[in-house]
Formats: C-alpha cells, structure tokens, sequence
C-alpha cells in the first residue's frame, strides 16, 4: 500500500466518520436538548416532537447510524483494498 | 404454586443454566481467559456486550428515575445509548486491529510508557470497583425482596455464582454466560411492559403506547400524565428542571464516559476481526436500544397508575384521594420492606401525594386542607412492584426477580475481568514479573478475579455511604481520563508520552477536585464537601455530574500543548498508528 493511498484511505474515512457525528449531533445534542421548546410546540402523535427525540427517535437514530457507519466502512475497505478478506 | 416456590424455581433454573455454560465454556489458554480466544461472533458479542452493559442500575433503577424525572430523565436515555456511536466510530475497530488483551495494554505501547500504564490500571480499577459494589449490592436486595432471605445471604449466594463462572471461564464464560443473561433480562423486562401497555392504552408495543391514548379517556398518556402532576404542584413530565448547559453537559459525560469504560471496550477485543467489531458495536446498542426504549413508556405508565391509585377523584374534592384502609395489596407489601411510608399528616385516613416542596402550590394544598406531602415511594421498587401493580400472574413477577438479578450478575462478571486482567497481565506480567509462564499467569488471572469478588462482596455488603455518588465519579472519570488518551492515540499521531501523562493526569485531578468539592468522596475526614452542591456555585453552572465534560477537554488542552514542546514519538510508535488505521495486516 502506497503512503498516498493510506492517506486517501484515512481521509474518506475521516469523512464518513464527521458525517455520522454530525447526525449524532443533531438528533440528540440538537433536537432533544438545544432546540427541545421548539420542538415541542410540534404533536407527533400522542407525543411533543422534543421530548420524542430525546426519549425515543435519538436511541432508534443511533442505532442506525451505527450499522451505516459499519456498512459504508466496509465498503471504503474494499475500495481502497485493505479489507481482512 | 406459591410466589416464593415458583421464584426459586425460575431463579434456580436460571442459575443451572449459567454454570452448566460455565463448564462448557471453561477457558484453557491465557487468550481464552482475557478475550475468550477472539473467536466471538459479532452477534453473540452484541448480546454479551448489552448484558456486560446494562446493569441493576438499568434493569431496575431507570424506569423509575424516569417516572419521577420526567424529560430530566432524557440525559440517561441518550447518554447511556450515544456512547456507542463513539465507540464504533472512534474506539473498538482500532482497538481490536491492536488485537492485544487489555486497555492499559494498549495505552503503555501506544504510549511507549510504564507510567502511563500504572495511570491507566489506576483508573481502570477504580472505576470498576465503584461500579462492582453497586451490582452485588442489587442482587442482595434482589434475593432479599423476592426470596425473602437476609440481604447478606443473597449476596453470598450472587458471589459464589459468579466465582463458578468468572474464575473457572473467565471472558469465555462470561461472555456465554452473558448471552444466556441477556435473553433471561429483556425478556423479563419487556414482557410486564407488554401486559401493562395493554391494559392502559389496549396497544402492546410499549414504545407506541408511550404515544397513545388510554383506553376509554380519549386524551393522550402523556398529556394526561402532564395535567395530572401539573394539577398536584410537580413539574410537567414532559418538561424538566434542569438548566440546558446541565442537561447538555451531563448527557455528554455520560456518552463519553461510556466509551471510556475498561469493561465495555474490552468486549470488543474477543471478536475475530475489525468489521466483526464494527458490526458487534451496532448489535449491542440494538440490544441495549429495546430495553432503553422500553424503559421511559414503562416509567410514564408506572408514574400514570402510582398516581390514578392515590389521586382516584378529582383533585381538591374530600373523596379525590385514596382511603389508607382500602389501598391495594402491592402497597402493604412494599410498605413492609420500608421503600413506601404513608404518614398521614392531616389526619383525614386519606393519603395524599403532591409536591410539597414546590412555593407556588403551597396556597392551594392549604385550601384543600392538605399539609404537606403524605406518601414516599422509593424510585427503585417501581420496576420491581409494576408486575404487582398490574396484577400480573405470579410467573411474571418470578421471571422479574430472574431478570434483576441477571442483570446485576452479569455487569458484576464482565467488571471483576477486567479487574483481574489488570492486576495478572498489566501489573504482573508487564511490569513486575514479565517472565512468567502462561500457565502463572492465568493461576494468577484466577486468583486476582477471586480476590476481587471477595472484594466485591464486602463492599456490596458493607457498602461505604459514597457508592451512589462514586458513579458519576466513575463515568466522569472515565471521561476525563482513558477516553482521550485513546481518541488521541489513534487519531493523532504527533501525540507523545508526555502529552498523555500530563492529559491524563489533568483531567483527572480536575474531574476528581470539583466532585470532592462539592460532593465530598474521600476526603470527608478534612472536611469535604468544602462547597454548597447548589447551582449558584457550580463552574459555569456544571453540576459534579457533568464535569467530566470539562475534565475531557482540560486533558485535550493540556496533552495537545505539551506534546507541541516535546519531543515526538519514536518511529515504531508511529508505525504502529498507521497500522491499527488499517483492517488489513500489512
């Protein structure tokens, strides 16, 4: 493996991994804390948007997340040729 | 059958089932003993990881902070949850590329220092022990509650369990252990939540009961919930107490901190390879996520029938609130362990539950000739008395005493590995006796894990006044200490021994200071705590809960500006960061 592939490697990993922590961010730390008031002010249902968020929809998002970030990494392995085969 | 017979028999069998694995499993190498032979499937580690995770605190405490909390709640919710996005991002695929047994391990050739090391195991141990005490303090309250034997009995009998499974298997057993734990405790959690979801909104999912209308009232769970705690001087259950850059903070401490804890990192080492890692991070927080999302519709609905049983009229009228006489059967139980006092202050043999610590409602409950608040429920018995509540048959309330203490033994196991890895592969074998055998070393894995259940034990049975307070310490501290040594570790390459040592070293003693300070944990003898724990007096309105946050980046701060004045790290160090980059052995 050649230092400039390495670094292309570690580069779109950086990437996807800012992407993840970006939603991650925002579900949790965004919707059901910072911005939870106004959010409230919208029904979902039986529930206030914010407090879903910070109850429910954060935990369902991070679980997803996670799978997606296993999904696309395996994938940039295979695209770059450096998975364990 | 009788409760007490059918409990000892789903009990009992739970038992069997654990130490026949036990035997199955038993470990025969060192590999086998640290991280049972890497040869865990993803699926089956997610499992282990989530029974390894969620403990008595989870299993029996969560619920009930929630009813009483309300939105408050939340930071425990996402906090406990979130961290594993960080682990699988930042933490367990590079970690198991490092492929060697333990966490300190890690941080002494990453960091090309014994020091460091010592620093490490220092923290690690302290985290685990805190945590450990917890853990057999549940199974003694456990076993006395549905067993009805001497705290002290059930605690032996916990121990000597996980004596068999923990030094005979060591992370192999344990880890297939855990996976029979997991199915018996989410099981036994779901399956009153289910019973209860039905007969309060007629739908069996509680997550989306959380969301529904109660049968026959046509007005939503939480908006009657709201009016009706509003209506007796609490807080809306929807909305919270707790200042924004608290709520913030906390959350974010309790995330980072769980990343930062020794014995859930380590599960990710017993895994094949690093996609198995990736993929087993998912599966765990799947796992985990049923119970999470579970547990606040089981707090609502718990805090929904506590107050349609007292509150069973409207509230101010003479015949609104419960007659002491006529309570129900579950009430006069609990009241015997002494986790719910009636004290019927005004004298009417009616009880009534409100706020009265609340100015504003003072008024009110004086003109309905109310004074003051009549009844304590302790947060702890709502999961353990909801089966009660509901009136579910005896089998559910057997199968919950299972599922406690499920939970309870299996975060006990998983913590005293760790411990005892550190004490037989960090300290002996890397630092005071790197020559010995393999067979010594795991003799001595065996003897430092029963030395620590002994341990264990006599903090769970004598536990000193601080263990409640100590876990905000252990996850702050986690934060503040081992979770940024290892991110750097990874992701910065330029970062050096003296940087760690100084970060670790900082964010500890600052994250330790601020909670003896207001907390008071060690140094109660001199005098601590030295301030009001009040949020007057709190660094920029942190409470001690959440400032490992500020800890956490203290120790960015500081090992980032000294690693700039010192020397680089060596060329293998550098070698070694971009090979644990990299899936692929190179």
């Amino acid at each position: 493996m050649t230092a400039e592939n390495r670094k292309a490697y570690w580069r779109a990993n950086l990437r996807l991994v800012f992407a993840c922590l970006l939603v991650w961010f925002t579900c949790s730390y965004g919707f059901g804390i910072l911005l939870v008031d106004q959010l409230n002010s919208i029904r979902m249902g039986g529930f206030k948007l914010g407090f879903w968020f910070a109850q429910q929809g954060s935990i369902y998002i991070f679980v997803a997340l996670i799978f997606f970030y296993a999904w696309s990494m395996n994938k940039i392995d295979r695209q770059f040729d450096v998975d364990e085969g | 059958m009788d409760l007490k017979t059918l409990t000892y028999l789903v009990v009992g069998a739970s038992f069997v089932l654990y130490i026949g694995i036990a035997i199955w499993s038993r470990a025969k190498s060192t590999g086998d003993f640290y991280v049972a032979g890497k040869g865990v499937s993803p699926l089956a580690n997610g499992m282990a990881t989530a029974a390894d995770w969620m403990s008595a605190a989870s299993f029996i405490s969560m619920a009930g902070l929630i009813a009483f909390l309300g939105y408050d709640g939340s930071v425990y919710l996402m906090g406990w949850t979130g961290g594993y996005v960080l682990l699988a991002l930042f933490l367990a695929p590079y970690l198991r590329k490092f492929g060697k047994f333990t966490v300190p391990e890690f941080i002494a050739e990453r960091y090309y220092s014994k020091t460091a090391r010592v620093v490490a195991v220092i923290c690690l141990i302290f985290v685990s022990f805190t945590y450990v005490a917890g853990q057999m303090r549940g199974v003694g309250i456990v076993f006395s509650r549905f067993l009805e034997v001497e705290v002290t009995v059930g605690l032996m009998i916990g121990m000597g369990i996980v004596f068999i499974y923990a030094v005979l298997g060591g992370m192999k057993g344990i880890t297939y252990t855990q996976v029979a734990q997991y199915c018996v405790l989410i099981f036994a959690y779901t399956v009153p939540a289910i019973f209860i979801a039905i007969q309060i909104t007629g739908n069996a999912i509680p997550q989306l009961a959380f969301g529904s209308e109660i049968t026959n009232e046509g007005v939503g769970l939480l908006d009657k919930l709201d009016d009706i705690v509003t209506s007796l001087g609490f807080t809306q259950f929807t909305s919270g107490d707790k200042s924004k850059v608290d709520v913030f903070c906390i959350t974010l401490a309790l995330m980072v901190g769980t990343a930062g804890l020794p014995h859930v990192i380590v599960r990710f080492f017993t895994v094949p390879k690093v996609r198995d890692a990736r993929m087993s991070a998912g599966y765990a927080l799947l796992f985990i996520a049923l119970l999470y999302t579970t547990a606040p519709a089981v707090g609502a609905m718990a805090r929904y029938n506590l107050m349609n049983t007292i509150q069973s009229g409207e509230v101010g009228t003479t015949d609104g609130n419960l007659v002491y006489e006529e309570r129900p059967e579950w009430m006069k139980t609990w009241e015997n362990t002494g986790l719910v006092v009636f004290d019927d202050k005004n004298g009417d043999g009616r009880v009534q539950y409100y706020n009265d610590a609340n100015p504003d409602f003072q008024a009110t409950a004086n003109s309905y000739g109310w004074e003051g608040n009549e009844l304590s429920v302790d947060r702890d018995i709502m999961v353990l008395a909801n089966p009660e509540i509901a009136r579910l048959p005896n089998w559910v309330i057997a199968l919950v005493a299972a599922g406690g203490i499920a939970a309870a033994l299996s975060t006990a196991a998983g913590l005293l590995l760790v411990i005892s890895a550190a004490i037989s592969h960090d300290i002996i074998k890397g630092i005071l006796a790197p020559a010995i055998s393999e067979k010594n070393e795991l003799r001595a894995g065996r003897i430092a894990a029963a030395v620590a259940i002994l341990i264990a034990g006599y903090l769970g049975f004598d536990p000193p006044g601080w263990v409640a307070q100590v876990v905000a310490f252990a996850f702050g501290l986690a934060a503040a200490s081992l979770f940024p040594v290892i991110l750097m570790g990874i992701f910065y390459k330029r970062m050096n021994k003296e940087g760690a040592i100084a970060g670790m070293v900082t964010g500890l003693l600052f994250t330790y200071g601020y909670i003896e300070f207001f907390k008071g944990l060690f140094l109660k003898w001199a005098g601590a705590p030295w301030g009001e724990n009040v949020a007057e007096n709190w660094l920029f309105g942190i409470s001690p809960e959440g400032i490992g946050v500020i800890g956490m980046l203290l120790n960015f701060a500081v090992a980032l500006a000294v690693s700039r004045v010192t020397a680089p790290p060596p060329e293998h160090v550098q070698q070694l960061v971009e090979d644990i980059r990299v899936p692929r052995a190179m």
